[in-house]
């Protein structure tokens, strides 16, 4: 594929990939009761997006789709939660070399190896970065911003290992190996 | 002769994926000024075919040439796919996908806006073009507030206003209503004309098609070219039904009257076609034929009271529908883009619920019911059949609805390979769902329904999309168990050759309202209902008044019933 | 598009609609940004009743935003009550000075008007920009967002990618909707009392087909979009693109005015905030 087909379709990707988020976002978080964190089933289907689409894509369509989520729930969005997951976006497409999913094969060291990851890129995020910021930005104190990231860094992680780690899977067993479709009798 | 303006020269192609060649060897010209269309079985490579000619392959679809293939001049592997596009404008099947603006308008100067055309000139350009199409009043419009058929005019806009000198449609008539589908190919031509245009069209519904004014027919098989001339020489013969194609309807009456096609003049329309011998031997055959008595009416299954409808705008989308459904009915359910059939069936299965009315379902008031304890009952086949699929491969998905209601695993093998090979679907099996065309998904989502041995099915749009093969064995596989078990059906269709072939009861939709409830050849006598419903009278109609029958609903009636006879 | 994003675009005739969508946005980001900053609790009144007034000028029903609003006062209280319960004194210590309501400043609850203060100041930056962001929600016809957005200097894939979102939404939960339902139909349970593992496994299985139907769709939109030449050059026009009117420089002007004042607030209270106790 040329590469201005590819910048196309990071584009669609990035537009219908925040569309998908939003529309996640709004109708299938499953509360906590922790004021702003939520089991976020839009987290989980992030991962497939930066595998397929790479960084890019992964972190401006998350970066989209949770201001607009955030602007039509609460009037105007979070900023520095929207950043960072913009930015645990773009770092989740980073693998997507490591992953190489288009090759169909996804084996149990490579799905341990991201998840690891995964796990250590949403703590710097949500434990070390967020609530940095929003005592910085928004002078809120420490420990209840340092308690909403924990639990959104336990939720989000958790949503990554099972929603993630699932559809990683899944969409692997639709790419097909060059020259294997055959008709069978 | 002038030089041919699409050129294939000995040209293959294989899909990285695929391990043969979905073209084999294309050998074929088309000149400036023709309007082609290209037909075939479903999976025979028309799709692929138009890619190469709007460069999709390879510069987007992966995968091995060899041979060539020039566009204007322009060699298409060694071309860019945006020099490309001003040579040939596409319009895909999924008019809805190719819509990208935020309204009509915007999508319309979608190519001039990539070209850094002025403010100015776009507007000029939109308004004249949505003058030519029609859809000054929709410029303000959203996607989701027009019709299929409007979308679709939206598309011709979109690649009109780059003034390029190829058309390439895919499958065009796929979702529309009959008498949209025969506007837009009256349009097509007109334009053609107008614009000197060369057109290509992708197309299963060959009669309909032809409506354009074809001036060349391109059969494929398999990714090879099997026939390549004028319309009229292909349809002399019974080569199309060979190759598993559908002829058009009044060359199946008239081969059934013993008229001998070779006689006949001008035969690529019903309108035209003529042979002195032609209204005799139409009034002695329907004098011969004589018709069944219909059977006796049987217990009700489904029953709709009052039922109304609206979404959020609180527009009665459906207002007042009452409607008995028989055990073990056959009925289509028929009405323009957009009138609410779809709606409808979401009402039965319960995805929405009326704001007025009961639905009874074997005298039981379904309104407590779940959406899946209706569905044990109701099996539902969505238009869309991506909506639908949720496994990776055929079998899977096929068989999942039975993995969940726990049966044993060697029952589920059984079943499911049967009812695959009833859809055609055996030989890929294993393949994932995403390496199938259209017209296999949607075989699928029916495979998966059908396996399920529902009560009463209904199935929006079965055919849309589907060669004539399959969609024969699945429409004499439906009408089997229809008649065996008792199974309901009710069809929701564009397809009015369906309707009349396979149903014994029409419903005609329009505006929210049941207009009309007939057999369907009774349907398409009436003037009115036809141009509220936005329906086509068949070629069969034509016939029947250019030569003089008594009586075109027993005429009809008569053709149909020897077709079945003969299935 | 409005329905489905519960407020958007509206069309009336008041001087905000005719404002370019450039100006609103940078406007918007502008004010929101600085009052993010400050803690000058009568700037932020400043701003909080200038946006009152422009709400008021561009003629919104109450109506039409009723619900967004009672989701937002419930999100700030709750917020408020968690800043106080995980802090209590924290006012105290960002003052500098202890005026208490009630309670000792050395025990854990306690009440200070510095409290008092800085609660009211969060409760603020909760809540100035809403009424800004509903302004701009339903004054700015979504076709323009995407042609502003490029005007104020994102690239122009950027931009058409928010166009492309705010195209798909409704699409998207069309087919959220479609395929939940197909799949209840299909015999899956979606109860809300299962547990956790089965929750997720009810959402995968509703979002399986929604996320393969949507790769498809990005697979055709941008051969659509390649097949009439997106992305072919550095630049892109906009048919729905609005030239700056007198209107649009004063506006600009004024914003402009606004973040001056905000920043020489930071030089005149010495920091972010303003201390009233000193
Ligand atoms: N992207 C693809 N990757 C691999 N194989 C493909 C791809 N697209 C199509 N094919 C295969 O190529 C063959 C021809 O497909 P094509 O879509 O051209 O058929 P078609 O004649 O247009 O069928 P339909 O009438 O159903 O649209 C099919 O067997 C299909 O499985
Ligand atoms: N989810 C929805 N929200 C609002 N309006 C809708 C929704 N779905 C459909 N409509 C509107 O309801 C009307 C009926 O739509 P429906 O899909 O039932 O038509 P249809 O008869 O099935 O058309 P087609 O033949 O094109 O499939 C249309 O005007 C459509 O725009
Ligand atoms: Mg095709
Ligand atoms: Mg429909």
């Amino acid at each position: 594929m040329s590469n201005k087909n590819r910048s196309v379709q990071t584009v669609v990707a990035t537009g219908i990939g925040a569309a998908i988020i939003f529309v996640l976002m709004k109708f299938i978080a499953i509360p906590t009761g922790i004021s702003n964190t939520q089991v976020n089933v839009a987290e989980g289907f992030l991962p497939l997006l930066a595998a397929i689409y790479g960084p890019v894509a992964a972190g401006l369509a998350m970066f989209i789709g949770h201001s607009l989520n955030d602007f039509v729930t609460y009037g105007s969005p979070w900023w520095t939660w929207v950043i960072v997951d913009g930015l645990v976006g773009v770092a989740f497409g980073l693998f997507k070399r490591q992953l190489d999913i288009q090759s169909g094969k996804i084996s149990a060291a490579k799905l341990v190896l991201f998840n690891v990851y995964q796990i250590v890129v949403n703590f710097i995020g949500w434990v070390l970065l967020a609530p940095t910021g929003d005592i910085l930005i928004y002078h809120e104190p420490a420990s209840k911003v340092y308690l909403q990231g924990v639990v959104t860094w336990l939720l989000n992680s958790a949503s990554v290992a099972i929603i993630g780690t699932i559809l990683l899977i899944l969409y692997a067993k639709t790419r097909t190996k060059r020259g294997s479709l055959k008709k069978e009798k | 002769m002038a030089e041919p303006l699409i050129s294939f020269k000995d040209f293959s192609f294989k899909y990285d994926s695929q391990a043969e060649d979905t073209l084999k060897h294309i050998d074929l010209d088309i000149y400036p000024g023709e309007k082609v269309l290209i037909a075939g079985a479903s999976g025979s490579g028309k799709s692929t075919l138009g890619r190469v000619i709007n460069g999709l392959i390879p510069h987007a679809y992966p995968g091995t040439i060899s041979g060539s293939c020039i566009v204007n001049g322009k060699e298409v592997a060694d071309s860019s796919l945006f020099d490309l596009s001003f040579d040939v404008g596409t319009v895909l099947q999924d008019s809805d996908s190719q819509f990208v603006g935020l309204t009509v308008a915007e999508d319309m100067a979608f190519s001039l806006e990539n070209d850094q055309v002025p403010q100015a000139e776009m507007r000029s350009a939109v308004t004249k073009w949505a003058k030519t199409l029609q859809l000054n009043e929709l410029l303000k419009n959203s996607p989701q507030e027009i019709s299929g058929g409007q979308k679709q005019r939206v598309a011709m806009g979109g690649v009109l206003i780059d003034e390029s000198r190829i058309l390439l449609f895919d499958e065009p008539l796929a979702s529309l209503d009959p008498a949209a589908g025969l506007a837009s190919m009256e349009l097509i031509n007109d334009l053609a004309t107008k614009q000197n245009l060369t057109v290509v069209i992708i197309e299963h519904r060959i009669e309909e098609a032809l409506h354009a004014n074809i001036d060349r027919l391109v059969v494929l098989q398999d990714g090879e070219i099997v026939a390549n001339d004028k319309p009229d020489r292909i349809l002399v013969s019974e080569k199309i039904i060979e190759l598993g194609l559908r002829e058009p309807l009044y060359l199946s009456v008239l081969r059934r009257a013993g008229i001998a096609i070779a006689d006949c003049q001008q035969i690529s329309h019903a309108e035209t076609i003529t042979n002195p011998a032609i209204a005799k031997s139409l009034k002695s055959w329907t004098r011969d034929v004589k018709l069944n008595q219909a059977d006796e009416k049987k217990s009700n299954l489904l029953e709709l009271q009052n039922i109304k409808f609206a979404y959020d705008d609180g527009k009665n989308v459906i207002d007042n529908v009452n409607l008995v459904v028989h055990r073990g009915e056959m009925i289509s359910l028929v009405g323009q883009n957009g009138t609410g059939k779809s709606t409808l069936s979401s009402l039965i299965t319960g995805f929405l619920t009326p704001t007025n009315g009961k639905i009874l379902f074997a005298g039981e008031d379904m309104a407590e019911l779940s959406v899946k304890e209706r569905a044990e009952k109701i099996g539902y086949i969505l238009q869309d059949p991506n909506q639908m699929i949720s496994k990776t491969t055929v079998f899977e998905e096929v068989s999942s609805g039975l993995v969940l209601r726990q049966i044993a695993s060697k029952e589920i093998q059984g079943r499911v390979n049967k009812i695959l090979k009833i859809c055609g679907l055996y030989e890929m099996r294993h393949w994932p769902i995403s390496a199938l065309s259209f017209g296999q998904k949607k075989r699928v989502t029916i495979a998966s329904i059908l396996v399920l041995d529902p009560e009463m099915l209904i199935l929006d749009e079965p055919t849309a999309g589907q060669d004539f093969r399959h969609y024969t064995e699945i429409m004499s596989f439906l009408e089997k168990v229809c008649a065996d078990k008792d199974l309901t059906i009710i069809l929701i269709t564009h397809d009015m050759h369906l309707m009349l072939e396979y149903t014994m009861r029409t419903i005609v939709l329009d505006a929210g309202h049941v207009i009309m409830d007939d057999i369907p050849a009774k349907v398409l006598t009436n003037a009115d209902v036809l141009q509220r419903a936005s329906l086509a009278k068949t070629s069969l109609y034509t016939l029947a008044q250019r030569f003089g029958l008594p009586s075109a609903d027993d005429f009809v009636a008569k053709f149909i019933e020897s077709e079945r006879r003969a299935r | 598009m409005a329905k489905n994003l519960f407020v958007g675009y509206n069309e009336r005739d008041t001087f905000l609609h005719r404002l370019s969508g450039s100006t609103k946005l940078i406007g918007f980001v502008s004010l929101s940004i600085i009052g993010m900053l400050t803690f000058d609790t009568r700037f932020l009144l400043g701003i909080f009743l200038f946006s009152v007034i422009l709400f008021w000028k561009s003629k919104i029903k109450f109506s039409e935003i009723s619900f967004i609003l009672k989701v937002i006062i419930a999100f700030a209280i709750f917020n408020i009550i968690l800043v106080y319960v995980f802090s209590p004194s924290y006012g105290m210590s960002i003052y500098g000075s202890q005026h208490m309501i009630f309670g000792d400043p050395n025990h854990f609850f306690n009440l200070s008007w510095e409290e008092l203060l800085y609660l009211f100041n969060v409760m603020l930056k909760y809540t100035f920009a809403v009424p800004l962001a509903l302004v701009f929600l339903l004054t700015t016809e979504p076709s323009e967002f995407a042609a502003s957005l490029n005007k104020i200097g994102i690239s122009y894939r950027i931009s058409y990618s928010v166009e492309i979102t705010l195209r798909y939404i409704p699409d998207v939960q069309r087919d959220y909707r479609t395929i939940s339902l197909a799949q209840q139909a299909r015999g899956y349970e979606i109860s809300k009392k299962a547990n956790l593992m089965t929750r997720a496994k009810g959402a995968i299985q509703i979002i399986l087909p929604l996320i393969f139907t949507s790769l498809d769709r990005i697979e055709t939109v941008s051969q659509a979009m390649s097949l009439r030449r997106f992305g072919r050059h550095n630049k892109r026009t906009w048919y729905m693109a609005r030239r700056f009117k007198m209107a649009d420089y004063l506006a600009l002007f004024l914003i402009l005015l606004i973040v001056i004042i905000g920043i020489t607030l930071f030089k005149v209270n010495n920091g972010r905030f303003w201390n009233p106790f000193k």
